[in-house]
This record gives C-alpha cells, sequence and structure tokens, in this order.
C-alpha cells in the first residue's frame, strides 16, 4: 500500500475499500520502520494523525463528498505553521514552539481531507541545498544514505523516496522543492509566486517564498497543487485569479502528445558545471520529446548566468531582515537573561545561540548588502538584474510555451562533501533561481539515472500557466516512467 | 584584494545583533569575502536606466475587507513566549532608577 500513488489511495479511500485509518498507519508503520535511518521528520503526530484519520472516515461513512484525496497521508515541510504541532523551521531558536494558528495551507489541507504525519526535516530557516544545516541533523538520501537529499526541503522529498507518505508540501525560494526532487527521484513543483498562500509560512525571503506541492507522480503533484492553490485575503500577495487546471493539463500530457508544444532550450545554459551524466539524461530527455511531437527552439536569455549573484544578494537581505524578529521576546528561545545583561546584550547573545552558521552568513551579508555605501551597487543594482532576468523570461515566452533545463548541475553530493565551502553549495540553485526572481512556475520531474543516482529535468512556464509545466512534466514522466531507489 | 575584512563582519555582526565568537570570525571573514567578491559580479550587468524589480506580482495597496474576526486570545498569543507575565512579553530592563 505504502507504494501506491496519492490518486489511487484517493480513490480507494473514496469507494470504501480502505479506510483512511488503515492507510494512515501504515504510513506511520513504515516511518517507524525507516525514518531512523532516513530522518526525513522532525516530528511524527501519529496520534493526531491517526484521529484526523478516523474524522475523514467518519465524514465519508456520514456520506459526505470530499475531494480526490481525502483521507490521504501527507508530510509537511517544517516551516509551515501546524496549530498546536511544534514547528521549528530546523532550527534551535524555535525549539519547541507550538504555534497558535494554522497556515492557510495547513487549513486547505484539513478541509480537503489530507492527513499530516508529521513535520519534515529541512536546512535552518530554508536556506541551504542539502538539509546539513539543519540543527536537528542531516536527513539521508534513500538512494544512497551516504548522500544529501537536497534542500532545503530534503526531508519532504526523502519521504516520499522512502515511502514514507505519498504526498508533502516544500517551499521552494530559489530550488529548495525543485532539486530535493530531483536528487532524490521525485517530483516536486514551485507554484507561480503568489499562486499559494504564504500565511503562516515562516518568511525568509518574502518576495521569492513559494510554498507547493511534492509527490512521486506528476498527476499526484498536480492533485496537491489543486487543493492548497488559489487567492487567500491573508497574503496580500496572493494572486486574485482563478487556478490554473493543472490536474487536466497532467492527464493530457500523460497521453503522451506534445504536438504543437514548442520548448525552450537557453543557450546560456551550455553545461559548464554541470556533471556530465546529468547533461546526456537531460538531452536525452528532450530528444524524446521530440518524438511526442514537440518542437524544440532554442531561446536566448543572456542575464540567467547573473541569476545566481543577484540571488545571494536579495534572498540574504529579505532574511536579514526577517529575521529580526526572532529577538527572544516574544516567541522561541531567550538566552542569558540573568539581570546582568541588557536587552540588547540578552539578543545578541540569544539569537547567537540559536541561529547556525549559514542562517548567520546570510544575516551578515544582507546587513552589509543593505548598508548605506553599499547599497547601490549590491542590493540595488542585483534589483535592476531581477528586472532584466524578468525581460529574458518575457521575450522567451513569446518564443516557446515552456522553458526546460537540467534541474541541478550535480547528482547527490556526498555529506559533508561541501559545507565548508558556503558558495559550492549555492551553485546547487544555478538553473533554478532564475524562475524564482521572475516569478513563474516551475517543477522536476525525474528524467533518468546517473552512476545509479537521478537526475531531474526542470519545466519552467509563464506566471499563472502552471498548467502547461504540468502537461510538459507528465509527458516526460510518460516516457522515463516514475523511478524506484533500492529496497532500504 | 578582499572585499570584506574581519573588522567589518565584526561590526556587521554587531549590527546584527549576533554575538558572535572570535572562531566564527575567522571562519566568516573568508567565507564571506568568496561570497561577496562572487556576487559582486551583478555590478557587471550595464542597467544604469534599468528600473529595479522588488516584487514579481504587480499588486499594490492590497487592503481585506474591514470585517470583525476571531482572533488569538490574550493567552494564546503569550503561549510561546520566553517569560510572559501579567498578560504581556516582559523583557530586560532598558531603562535605568532615574529615567
Amino acid at each position: 500500500m505504502i507504494r501506491e500513488t496519492a490518486a489511487s489511495l484517493g480513490a480507494r479511500i473514496a469507494s470504501g475499500d480502505l479506510s483512511s485509518v488503515q492507510a494512515t498507519q501504515a504510513h506511520l508503520d513504515r516511518i517507524a520502520e525507516v525514518d531512523g535511518r532516513v530522518h526525513a521528520f522532525l516530528h511524527v503526530d501519529a496520534e493526531g494523525a491517526l484521529e484526523a484519520a478516523a474524522a475523514v472516515d467518519a465524514r465519508l461513512a456520514r456520506g459526505e463528498q470530499l475531494g480526490p484525496l481525502a483521507g490521504v497521508p501527507i508530510a509537511v515541510k517544517d516551516v509551515i505553521a501546524t496549530k498546536g504541532v511544534p514547528t521549528t523551521a530546523g532550527s534551535k531558536i524555535l525549539e519547541g514552539w507550538r504555534p497558535p494558528y494554522d497556515a492557510t495551507l495547513t487549513t486547505r489541507l484539513r478541509d480537503a481531507g489530507l492527513v499530516i504525519l508529521g513535520k519534515t526535516n529541512m536546512d535552518e530557516f530554508a536556506m541551504g541545498s542539502s538539509t546539513e544545516y539543519s540543527a536537528y541533523g542531516p536527513t539521508y538520501n534513500p538512494w544512497d544514505l551516504t548522500r544529501i537529499p537536497g534542500g532545503s526541503g530534503g526531508g519532504s522529498a526523502a519521504a516520499l523516496a522512502a515511502f514514507e507518505a505519498p504526498l508533502s508540501i516544500g517551499t521552494d525560494t530559489g530550488g529548495s522543492i525543485r532539486q530535493p526532487g530531483a536528487v532524490t527521484g521525485t517530483v516536486g513543483a514551485k507554484p507561480t509566486y503568489g499562486g499559494t498562500s504564504r500565511y503562516g509560512l515562516i518568511a525568509f525571503s518574502s518576495s521569492l517564498d513559494t510554498p507547493g506541492p511534492c509527490a512521486r507522480t506528476v498527476e499526484d503533484t498536480a492533485l496537491l497543487h489543486a487543493v492548497i492553490a488559489g487567492h487567500d485575503p491573508m497574503d496580500s500577495t496572493s494572486i486574485p485569479q482563478p487556478v490554473p487546471d493543472v490536474v487536466g493539463a497532467a492527464r493530457r500530457g500523460a497521453a503522451g502528445d506534445l504536438s504543437g508544444v514548442r520548448i525552450g532550450l537557453v543557450r546560456e545554459f551550455t553545461g559548464e558545471g554541470a556533471e556530465p551524466g546529468v547533461m546526456a539524461a537531460f538531452r536525452d530527455t528532450v530528444e524524446s520529446l521530440t518524438k511526442l511531437g514537440a518542437e524544440i527552439v532554442e531561446v536566448s536569455c543572456p542575464h540567467f548566468l547573473y541569476a545566481l549573484p543577484a540571488y545571494y544578494l536579495i534572498a540574504p537581505s529579505e532574511c536579514s531582515s526577517n529575521l529580526a524578529r526572532f529577538d527572544g521576546v516574544r516567541f522561541g528561545l531567550r538566552v542569558g537573561d540573568d539581570g546582568s545583561h541588557s536587552l540588547e546584550e540578552v539578543m545578541s547573545v540569544t539569537r547567537e545561540a540559536g541561529f547556525g552558521p549559514e542562517v548567520k552568513r546570510r544575516i551578515i551579508v544582507g546587513t552589509y548588502a543593505l548598508s548605506s555605501g553599499y547599497y547601490d551597487a549590491y542590493y540595488g543594482q542585483a534589483q535592476k538584474v531581477r528586472t532584466l532576468i524578468t525581460r529574458d523570461f518575457t521575450a522567451a515566452f513569446e518564443q516557446v510555451d515552456v522553458i526546460v533545463s537540467p534541474t541541478t548541475p550535480f547528482v547527490a553530493f556526498p555529506l559533508g562533501s561541501r559545507t565548508s565551502d558556503p558558495y559550492q553549495m549555492y551553485l546547487a540553485d544555478l538553473y533554478t533561481i532564475p524562475t524564482n526572481l521572475y516569478g513563474g512556475p516551475g517543477i522536476s520531474v525525474p528524467c533518468g539515472l546517473s552512476e545509479g543516482l537521478p537526475v531531474g529535468l526542470q519545466i519552467m512556464a509563464p506566471t499563472m500557466a502552471d498548467d502547461r509545466m504540468y502537461r510538459v512534466g507528465a509527458a516526460v514522466e510518460s516516457v522515463v516512467g516514475t523511478l524506484t531507489p533500492p529496497a532500504l | 584584494m578582499a572585499a570584506i575584512s574581519r573588522d567589518e563582519v565584526a561590526h556587521l555582526a554587531r549590527l546584527s545583533r549576533l554575538a558572535v565568537t572570535d572562531q566564527e570570525l575567522d571562519l566568516f571573514a573568508g567565507q564571506l569575502d568568496v561570497i561577496l567578491q562572487a556576487v559582486a559580479r551583478v555590478g557587471e550587468v550595464v542597467a544604469e536606466d534599468i528600473p529595479p524589480t522588488s516584487h514579481s506580482v504587480p499588486l499594490v495597496n492590497v487592503l481585506r475587507d474591514d470585517v470583525a474576526a476571531p482572533c488569538l486570545t490574550p493567552a494564546e498569543a503569550l503561549a510561546g513566549a520566553p517569560d510572559p507575565f501579567e498578560g504581556r512579553f516582559r523583557v530586560p530592563r532598558i531603562l535605568e532608577e532615574d529615567q
């Protein structure tokens, strides 16, 4: 049962063939069996999950019509507020914090009858590409437990690959859904910015943070997308427009017909710095899409190569401001309050004790980039580059329907191999960042193996055209199939 | 040439309310220098007459209808506070006796 798709589990639960309690218990058993080795979860809420599952079963028994995912278990990244359930964002500064409210996204999951199994591990405050910056220890890639599961949402991706959950929620600021999806052989989608609500998401970089769906198949990802997307009055950047028909698009794409679809390849993404095996799997898959009727067009996006430096100025700048709220006053850790220290000293000692090294580095970089004398050259210039990247996308989408690239330049790397050189870690986001700066949607879909490890193909689409990436993503899946890791 | 010195990192840490240790300063100074030299590449793009983008969603002055709705009780709002006191967030003294 744990290897079934969410669509299949949901259909069986709706028909009475399976209860939500049975489905939930099976996944809790799997977590108990393997999570000691994978460490995808920071907190497992077995009691809450079984209660929620029983409630869904009771609603269905009364004849209530619920959605296609009612009763299906899900894992939620620990950066999303879940009322009464610990939410740490992978940081010691929030150890033991239980939010007094649910994020909009959490509410939508509950309303649709999804059963929250627990909270997944992540790089602290979603800053990282390997989950090694979690204050609670890393997550291990189910394909090879000596390698990273990607980040920041490594827990959400590993939980899928290890069959601990059929669905999970991630958040993507520079690639934190797509890159973990790529290196664990799972699917992860970053919706259009503003397409999913940020209310109740612990903020890292507010102009970029985007919650999104993760699953093992494109259709399951689309079904979850449909549950969580849509306008939210509680988020002033939420787009007041209907959600594109992502589920219909995924089903259309699964039929394997891409006639009339124009797919763009970015000339400036030459493959420099990417592993040969990654480029080979990517190129083979693109070639196979032409056999489904797609037309391949080369597009030029000359500013994409400046996306990485622009991002690593904009995101730290916003983070240095957002993380000012962790001052030991209203929630979380407080250290050094023994009557001999000033308020300012207590704040400084608390933040020193509560934040890990990557968070501190980014706060300091952001403070630098925003300081007078450097603002124009760093933050101001990065914002102009953001405009140019948006123009590159706009021009490209006049010629093509979607743009494809590898999701990340390298397969899962060994734990510990990049932590001492932060900029080497940043390079994992080379291909995912442009679309965050632009605001459009992107999805990573498995496209093959390199040296026995999964490779992801990224599909980028215009803002609010999320359906296009699901159509092409499902077509890729129809050619490549799903990838299954060796038994744990 | 280094983009940032150890003293500058110490100054920025103070501004950021981070009581970093000497060991961290030694480590961060080198790492931040690498990062800042790399991100300074944004300066290579000629963009004088280009407007900045702060946000991808062109919405302004977004307001909700002014309708009363349930919100957190004081007890709920204080539930995660490290040192709640009589319905408030208690912090270390910021004024001296004679102020």
